[in-house]
């Protein structure tokens, strides 16, 4: 088999009734994990590529051909493959038929078919379930299967849905492992809740909120200085996102010195300010005389994170020591101040 | 085949013991009726009752009729079955309602329907005379009064196994390259099989049975259009042995047919 095999997509998805407008590109090859909230429209903007949705206005078009409008395109004819959180293998089809499945319908003989689902279980490394019947597999080896199924279609786009999501976690970093390997030089475009898939799958991460896209780019580069608010979340970093005054993000309630990387942002224009929670110390007041930001905040939750203890104050997290939250007295309505080197914070133009 | 679990009504919550009664009497209703009838056959004459000249022409006509209304119900009713199941249209809820009509509708009051419809003075009665075919009154109208009221059973048991889900196989059977045919024949069908034969089964059994529609459709004509059934009515005055003898092998038809297609087996 042939390495490169992806094509260009062109994707513009408009779906009012549910407020969804999302213009987004993947180019041939590349992998674009699709981040945000439920309900951000990611599933929306799968379903027009896939072409399971059609609404006028939307606009798909795959290697320069056309999907969309006058001559819109069945699903059958897209060779855009959609694989689901559940593996959905046909059960009334052993596993080496459920794989030969695309090949067959796409006019190849039975032989030909076959030969193609055993080279693409022998990628999965699942070459010796051909003979099982789905429900005769674990979930785990139910997915591999899957996988094998949609890249044995020869698909110019192939379409994840959190694909990992329904899975046991033991399974996982090995499924991860694999499809790092056959989605390299393919056209992906995966909807994933794991900032694993993101940074390991992933060439590019497109952040989706209230059905518009809110930040684009490098997986690494968004995850480490995410821009929007869920962006920040996903990869476990606080966010306050205001105007830069005075070489300081001024918020609602709060104000941050940080360092400035190359993308300083303008005399009141919108910037973000990023930190980790393990940068954020939490005193009972404001220290005096003290170079640090400080924040007053309200206590909402405390939680157990490993050998620390996570504090959250709204949006704000906070990883502390248990001696030191059991000191503070820390309870969800307690008011402390989080504190944190300007040092520690990383400020960018929105 | 009980596992260990205790399912007498010992400890449930929701059977209290005052309703045994009256499920026993309901079961002891519909069995002993069957007991009776087995226990009035004359068995020394059983053989050549079922086997005299009118019983075989009235047997062989219900096989035959049955067997073609039940491929008629297969061939009008599975695209019905898809079409109710998989598409949206206006009106769609009320179609449904009618095309369930038959179910509920004494089957007189449907031969008499189709008496005016396909009958000499029906609504396609001239047209079908011009074309030279007389269906009333024919083996062909025992055919269509069998398909009548036959057809909402396999309708019903095929849309009930076509909405259990098998609809989101079909969507990445067309995301693999898959036509809407290849998708019918290789994914859809497949995955509603039992709820296609016992939907098949039932329908035949429901057409075997026919007696209301066929009698005031096509009347009763030995070979033409007497069916078993109606056989079993005409003897019943003049030869009660036979009639009984006659009546116990569409009891075991019965039987038989509840045992393939017990509703609800597919679900297990």
């Amino acid at each position: 088999m042939s390495a490169a095999t992806g094509g260009a997509l062109e994707l513009v998805v408009d779906v009012p009734e549910r407020d969804v407008r999302v213009e987004l590109a993947v180019a041939p090859g590349e992998t674009v994990a699709l981040l945000g909230p439920n309900g951000a429209g990611k599933s929306t903007v799968l379903a027009v590529a896939a072409g399971l949705l059609r609404t006028g206005a939307s606009r798909v078009v795959l290697d320069g051909q056309e999907l969309t409008g006058a001559t819109f395109v069945p699903p059958h004819r897209r060779r855009v493959a959609l694989l689901a959180q559940e593996p959905l293998l046909f059960p009334h089809l052993d596993v080496l038929e459920n794989v030969a499945f695309g090949p067959r319908s796409a006019g190849a003989g039975r032989a030909a078919a076959r030969d193609r689902a055993r080279h693409w279980l022998a990628e999965l490394r699942v070459a010796e379930l051909a003979g099982r019947r789905p429900a005769a597999i674990s979930g785990g080896q139910a997915q591999r299967v899957a996988v094998a199924r949609a890249l044995a279609a020869e698909p110019g786009l192939l379409l994840l849905d959190e694909p990992m999501a329904a899975l046991d976690v033991a399974v996982t970093p090995a499924l991860r492992q694999t499809l790092a390997r056959v989605l390299a030089d393919r056209s992906v475009l995966v909807v994933t809740h794991d900032v694993l898939d993101a940074l390991l799958l992933a060439d590019r991460v497109v952040v989706l909120e209230g059905g518009r896209v809110t930040e684009q780019g490098r997986a690494a580069d968004v995850l480490a200085r995410p821009r929007s608010g869920f962006a920040a979340s996903f990869a476990g970093l606080n966010l306050v996102a205001g105007t830069w005054r005075d070489g300081a993000v001024v918020g609602p309630g709060a104000r941050l010195h940080g360092t400035v990387g190359d993308d300083a942002p303008a005399e009141g224009g919108e910037a973000v300010a990023v930190f980790r929670p393990s940068a954020v110390a939490v005193h009972d007041e404001p220290p005096g005389g003290s170079p640090r930001n400080a924040l007053p905040v309200t206590v909402t939750e405390v939680e157990p994170l490993g050998d620390r203890v996570r504090v959250r104050a709204g949006e704000l997290s906070a990883d502390v020591t248990p001696h030191s939250a059991a000191a503070l007295d820390l309870v969800p309505g307690s008011r402390v101040v989080f504190t944190v080197k300007a040092t520690e914070v990383a400020v960018h133009a929105r | 085949m009980s596992g260990t679990t205790d399912t007498t009504t010992g400890g449930r919550p929701g059977v209290p013991s005052w309703l045994l009664a009256p499920a026993a009497l309901g079961a002891a209703f519909v069995l002993l009726p069957l007991v009776a009838v087995v226990a009035r056959v004359d068995w020394t004459d059983f053989g050549s009752l079922v086997t005299s000249e009118a019983s075989r022409a009235a047997l062989s006509l219900s096989l035959r009729t049955s067997l073609v209304s039940t491929l008629l119900c297969l061939l009008l009713g599975v695209p019905m079955a898809v079409v109710l199941a998989r598409l949206r249209f206006p009106g769609q809820g009320v179609l449904r309602a009618l095309v369930l009509l038959p179910l509920v509708l004494p089957p007189v009051v449907g031969g008499i329907a189709l008496l005016y419809t396909f009958g000499r003075r029906g609504l396609l009665g001239e047209t079908l005379e011009v074309l030279g075919v007389q269906v009333a009154f024919s083996t062909a109208a025992v055919v269509l009064a069998q398909t009548f009221v036959s057809l909402p059973f396999l309708v019903v048991s095929l849309e009930g196994s076509l909405r259990s889900g098998s609809e989101r196989y079909e969507v990445v059977a067309a995301t693999l390259g898959a036509g809407p045919t290849t998708v019918f024949r290789r994914v859809t069908l497949p995955l509603v099989l039992p709820g296609l034969f016992s939907g098949t089964v039932l329908a035949f059994a429901r057409a075997l049975g026919e007696f209301g529609a066929t009698v005031t459709f096509a009347g009763s004509l030995q070979g033409t259009t007497r069916t078993l059934p109606l056989e079993i009515y005409l003897r019943r005055e003049s030869d009660v042995d036979a009639a009984v003898a006659l009546s116990l092998v569409l009891v075991v038809v019965a039987v038989v047919v509840i045992g393939v297609a017990r509703p609800g087996r597919a679900a297990s």
